[in-house]
């Protein structure tokens, strides 16, 4: 089972130019601070790399929150 | 899987020639310099090579391939050359068969062109290598590169710090009592808009428009005759299959992972190679890169890899090499191949 605090946290970890405790599941991922299409290929990345679960292009579309990646994760382990 | 195996062919030696120009990352004015410092750490591009306007990939193929043939002084003996490339000199006729000819090759060679990207060098091992097997001909070149930065522009984010330019040249010959090559070769044209270039050829013919840049979104403008490219699927895409294809390939091939001494990746970006290593469970020193200091290369970054990082280990060891090239179409593939004694060369291209 994977949570949502984890896997916040764990984004944190990766996106390493953000201030830890800064995001949560509520976060706009799109409007953090030098926010680039780098940044997606991380999520990706760390989605993959973590939770072994392939997102695409269209999921991080349709994704506004960090919670909504959260979810799109967990659908695709169902 | 499309598996198959080749028997008695040695890779003789590989020469990589790079343009002598420079661009690097941090000097990249289109975007901020933290988007800049993001884009080198997450790709791994410091800086690449780019080719001016008037130097075509053949005019680095031809001096890498000149450099071998002066080297082993084999013009007689050349009976294939094979171009792979998706920056040819001309829509028609063959770059492959201008080569033979101002390579100075006898007219006995077989000469044509394989139209593939990131995944051209694996592919073209595994057709020069089937053309060679039975000893009817005894020696060719694969040449292999692309001059991306023709398709790419400043204004486009997405794509002009990506790329970097490379032509390089194999001499491959028939040769008894050689392990068999194995390769395992994949496509997917579904994936064909991630990486496309539209405008200019048959199914979208040239117009007066195909120059005018477009706005498509906040840092991305180009024209129809540009480099379309879709960071997000290309990456998805090489997650899900780059690692899967090299498994395998070890599966079918009944090789061990364990034994492979190099596995030599297509320079995508760094984010992406770092996955496929940590998914295959490879040490990091057995991967080399070149995309720190050339850039994504194309179908030339396997070989200017090797003459990059491998020219001592190539020169005196055997070795056992896993290549993988995966991109543009969906094209993917990789090969496993046994080397020894391979002499490499990188060079800068000299116009004189």
């Amino acid at each position: 089972m994977i949570n949502i605090e984890e896997f916040t946290k764990g984004l944190e970890v990766e996106f390493e130019d953000v201030e830890p405790g800064t995001l949560n599941p509520d976060t706009n991922f799109r409007n953090i601070k030098g926010w680039s299409s780098m940044h997606a290929l991380i999520i990706i990345a760390y989605i993959d790399a973590n939770y072994n679960a392939l997102l695409n292009g269209a999921d991080l579309k349709s994704a506004q929150t960090i919670g909504d990646l959260y979810k799109i994760t967990e659908e695709k382990l169902k | 899987m499309a598996y198959l195996s080749t028997s008695n062919s040695n890779v003789v030696a590989i020469c990589s020639c790079v343009p002598k120009h420079i661009e690097k990352t941090a000097d990249y004015t289109h975007i901020s310099p933290e988007e800049r410092e993001l884009f080198a750490k997450t790709t791994g591009i410091i800086e690449r090579r780019v080719a001016d306007e008037d130097v075509a990939c053949s005019d680095l193929c031809f001096s890498a391939a000149k450099h071998l043939i002066d080297k082993f002084n084999c013009a007689e003996e050349i009976d294939i050359v094979i171009f792979v490339s998706q920056s040819p000199d001309y829509i028609l006729p063959a770059t492959s068969i201008l080569l033979q000819n101002r390579l100075g090759l006898k007219k006995d060679c077989i000469a044509f062109d394989i139209n593939l990207g990131c995944s051209g060098y694996v592919y073209g091992l595994s057709v020069i290598s089937n053309l060679l097997q039975s000893g009817q001909l005894k020696k060719g070149l694969l040449l292999v590169g692309d001059k991306s930065t023709i398709s790419t522009t400043f204004t486009d984010k997405s794509t002009y710090p990506l790329f970097g330019d490379s032509g390089t040249a194999t001499l491959i010959e028939h040769s008894k009592n050689k392990k068999d090559w194995h390769f395992n070769l994949q496509s997917d044209g579904s994936g064909k808009d991630a990486i496309i270039i539209e405008h200019g050829s048959c199914r979208t013919p040239f117009d007066k428009t195909l120059e005018d840049l477009a706005e498509i979104e906040p840092g991305i403008s180009r024209a129809k005759k540009h480099l379309i490219l879709n960071g997000m699927d290309v990456f998805n895409f090489a997650l899900k299959e780059g690692a899967a294809n090299i498994l395998a390939l070890y599966e079918k091939s009944q090789a061990k992972k364990e034994d492979t001494d190099y596995f030599v990746l297509h320079q995508a970006n760094k984010l992406i190679n770092e996955s496929v290593r940590k998914k295959l469970k490879i040490d990091i020193e057995k991967v080399p890169y070149s995309i720190d200091v050339f850039g994504n290369t194309s179908s030339g970054s396997i070989p200017l890899t090797m003459c990059y990082k491998m020219e001592e280990v190539l020169k005196s060891k055997k070795l056992t090499l896993l290549l993988c090239g995966f991109g543009v179409g969906f094209s993917w593939g990789s090969a496993l191949l046994e080397t020894e004694n391979v002499y490499t060369k990188l060079i800068e291209y000299d116009r004189a």
